[in-house]
């Protein structure tokens, strides 16, 4: 019985100091929130001296050696990229360590929002960017960046996001999203793991299903999500896998587990390169699309090297780079001559110059909010959508 | 020289204190890893614990600490949690049992049969995989199951019917049953070996036959050790999340905490919540396996 005691009591021992350790920890986290409404209006008015250093969170090649490196030698910035795959994993990276990490994020706009009201960023000034009066004006000041006329940050690139197919089995182009929710490429489609989805589906029935009454397909009643989420679960059997990366889908497209999917330009492109037998489409329905910005940690320890390189990549020369090798269309009106000089065509093949129509066409990505973005009130928010995805997936 | 004089009754000082205090010699030598043992490891469980019961905003994603049962409720009434921590602990369990089925052979013949030299080959073959990066052998097995990967070009050439098992449970199952193999050899081995000649003569004079020999006497001294073998096999399908994100299509218990810690809004008090489950299920499988004399076979 005195052994069974001793082993109670040290047991006892263990829990107890595991809790106070814990509680002093949780305590330590705590305190930390004050920081985040130091003043903010103060903007740079000139670019000081670089730091030697920044550190990027991107999207896969957001940060190729071609554009980085003769940026490096200019500047002396050394630059370290980590590439993310989602918008979430680029909100979580931006946060660690304090925030204090990472110097600069591409943020699209379902993250750029989110950083914003976190207070994650800081306002920039768009006067240093000698650029920026070049930019298409939908991106000078778009709501996605730009809250109460400071600007969160520069507009980089936009683009739509594609079906993607294999053109030996898809012999016809698909001409409506319809073929990755029926049963013809039963087990060989592939979509994005990510909760962002949702819209492409919410997109697709605001057009099949106009009874619904999706306007927005970011902004959906809890109905409207239940009959995406339906869509997307009959959709679930179709599927042989939720890609994770660039990387995942270029290599099921490349081995033949899939011949249809949804995409960035960015796999049909490097897919191409391959000689894969790929081509992609903008369905009838329309798209669901990206529109990034370069956006400015609030406690950057580098913000010179981060305006040198706001500057650096809104060169026309930089934005059309990128634009070709990303397969996205720039911010920079001036990038379109260039691009033909780099790559014949690709001005309009990556639609640099089409007229603003096109680009009110594409559904931006954006956070999901429970007031619907205009005051109502009625509709889910992100969460709801995280949760809604798992479910799916589950 | 001169330095050397000053350090030395310094520590004739430390040898005397030590001497004097007998207790003192066991403090010190332990104090590091127990010091590690508390702050690295206990102390995160228990920051872990806590956090689970704390929520986030749900627009910023940011942590907020206030005291909720919020996340447990999500995972008891919502059946997908359910249903993900079902498949998870399923494949546990058939991985476990496929490993434990090859194993027992392999580590019988090893042990008892093969001579010397071959039993030395034989253990660098089963360690050799160990050696190599795990996702470098999780990507070629992707690429040996992929649907026009090597595995199908085989069949395909000796004129069977092709598969279709690319980024299924049935992929699944086969890459872990792979990947851990080992870890059940090697402890069913040393079990195997552990059990002296005498055992079985003896057995074989008493009248029994192989089989009877090896269901009544080597099967139950070797089960210490299968179980054993059980414990890591189960525990590391348990909490792997990378082999179902790259060779599966579908979410394991691992898969959920890791997007909700760096992927959906940084929901780490969720994910805490969701990370007691394994560590429950964990606990009541030890709790099982130490009663049959496992833990002395590890």
């Amino acid at each position: 019985m005195n052994r069974a005691w001793k082993r109670y009591l040290s047991w006892a021992g263990i829990a107890a100091l595991t809790g106070v350790l814990a509680f002093a920890a949780a305590g330590c986290g705590g305190s930390d929130k004050k920081s985040s409404e130091t003043s903010e209006s103060n903007l740079p008015t000139k670019i000081g001296d670089g730091e030697g250093r920044l550190n990027l969170v991107a999207w896969t090649g957001y940060a190729q050696p071609q554009w980085v490196k003769p940026f490096q030698q200019q500047t002396g910035c050394q630059v370290r990229a980590k590439y993310a795959n989602t918008s979430d994993e680029m909100v979580t990276l931006m946060r660690q360590g304090g925030g204090t990490q990472y110097d600069m994020v591409s943020a699209s706009g379902d993250a750029s929002l989110r950083l914003i009201k976190g207070g994650d960023v800081r306002a920039v000034n768009p006067d240093l960017i000698p650029d920026y009066d070049n930019f298409i004006e939908e991106l000078k000041s778009p709501s996605h960046n730009t809250v109460d006329g400071k600007h969160y940050g520069i507009s980089l690139q936009w683009g739509p996001n594609t079906l993607l197919y294999n053109t030996k089995v898809v012999k016809a182009k698909p001409t409506s999203w319809a073929v990755i929710y029926g049963p013809q490429y039963k087990g060989r489609v592939t979509v994005p793991d990510n909760p962002i989805q949702i819209a492409d589906a919410a997109l697709y029935l605001s057009k099949t299903k106009p009874d619904l009454g999706i306007e927005d397909p970011y902004e959906l009643t809890e109905d409207q999500l239940q009959a995406a989420v339906d869509l997307l679960k009959q959709q679930r059997p179709l599927i042989k896998k939720y890609w994770a990366s660039a990387a995942d889908e270029i290599e099921l497209f490349k081995n033949g587990d899939v011949v249809i999917g949804a995409a960035w330009p960015y796999q049909t492109n490097t897919l191409v390169a391959d000689k894969a037998p790929v081509a992609e489409t903008i369905p009838k329905e329309g798209a669901t699309g990206w529109a990034d910005t370069w956006m400015l940690a609030k406690k950057s320890k580098h913000p010179n090297c981060a305006y040198k390189w706001m500057a650096w990549v809104s060169t026309p020369k930089v934005q059309a780079q990128q634009a070709i090798y990303f397969g996205e269309t720039p911010a920079n009106k001036k990038a379109c001559a260039v691009m033909d000089q780099l790559s014949k065509g690709s001005c309009a093949q990556y639609h640099a110059d089409a007229p603003a129509s096109y680009f009110k066409q594409i559904k931006f990505w954006k956070t999901p909010s429970r007031d619907c973005g205009n005051g109502e009130q009625k509709c889910v928010d992100y969460t709801r959508w995280q949760q809604a995805w798992t479910e799916i997936k589950g | 020289m001169e330095a050397g004089r000053p350090l030395g009754a310094a520590r004739r000082r430390l040898g005397a204190a030590f001497w004097r205090r007998p207790w003192l010699r066991p403090v010190v030598l332990l104090l590091p890893p127990l010091a590690w043992m508390t702050i690295l490891y206990l102390a995160a469980l228990g920051v872990l614990f806590v956090s689970a019961f704390w929520g986030v905003d749900a627009f910023t994603g940011k942590l907020v600490h206030t005291w909720s049962l919020a996340n447990f409720d999500t995972l008891i009434h919502e059946p997908t949690y359910r249903t993900i921590a079902i498949r998870t602990i399923v494949m546990a369990a058939l991985v476990t049992i496929t490993d434990a089925i090859i194993a027992l052979p392999f580590a019988y013949f090893m042990a008892r049969i093969a001579p010397p030299r071959l039993r030395s080959l034989l253990f660098v073959l089963v360690l050799l995989p160990l050696w190599a990066s795990y996702l470098g052998r999780i990507y070629a097995w992707r690429l040996i199951l992929a649907k026009e990967g090597a595995l199908n070009w085989s069949l395909d050439k000796v004129g069977l019917p092709t598969v279709d098992i690319a980024y299924t449970n049935t992929a699944m199952w086969i890459v872990f049953s792979y990947i851990w193999l080992p870890f059940m050899i090697l402890p069913i081995y040393a079990a195997f070996e552990r059990i002296p000649d005498s055992y079985l003569e003896a057995s074989r004079d008493l009248g029994a036959r192989n089989w009877t020999t090896f269901r009544r006497v080597i099967l139950p001294l070797a089960l210490p050790g299968i179980v054993a073998g059980s414990i890591f096999t189960f525990s590391l399908t348990l909490g792997d999340y990378i082999t179902p994100d790259l060779i599966g299509s579908k979410d394991f218990i691992g898969n959920v905490i890791y997007r909700n810690v760096l992927g959906l809004t940084n929901n780490l008090p969720f994910a805490a919540a969701y990370a007691t489950v394994p560590l429950i299920v964990m606990a009541v499988y030890l709790a099982l396996a130490r009663r049959t004399g496992a833990f002395e076979a590890l």
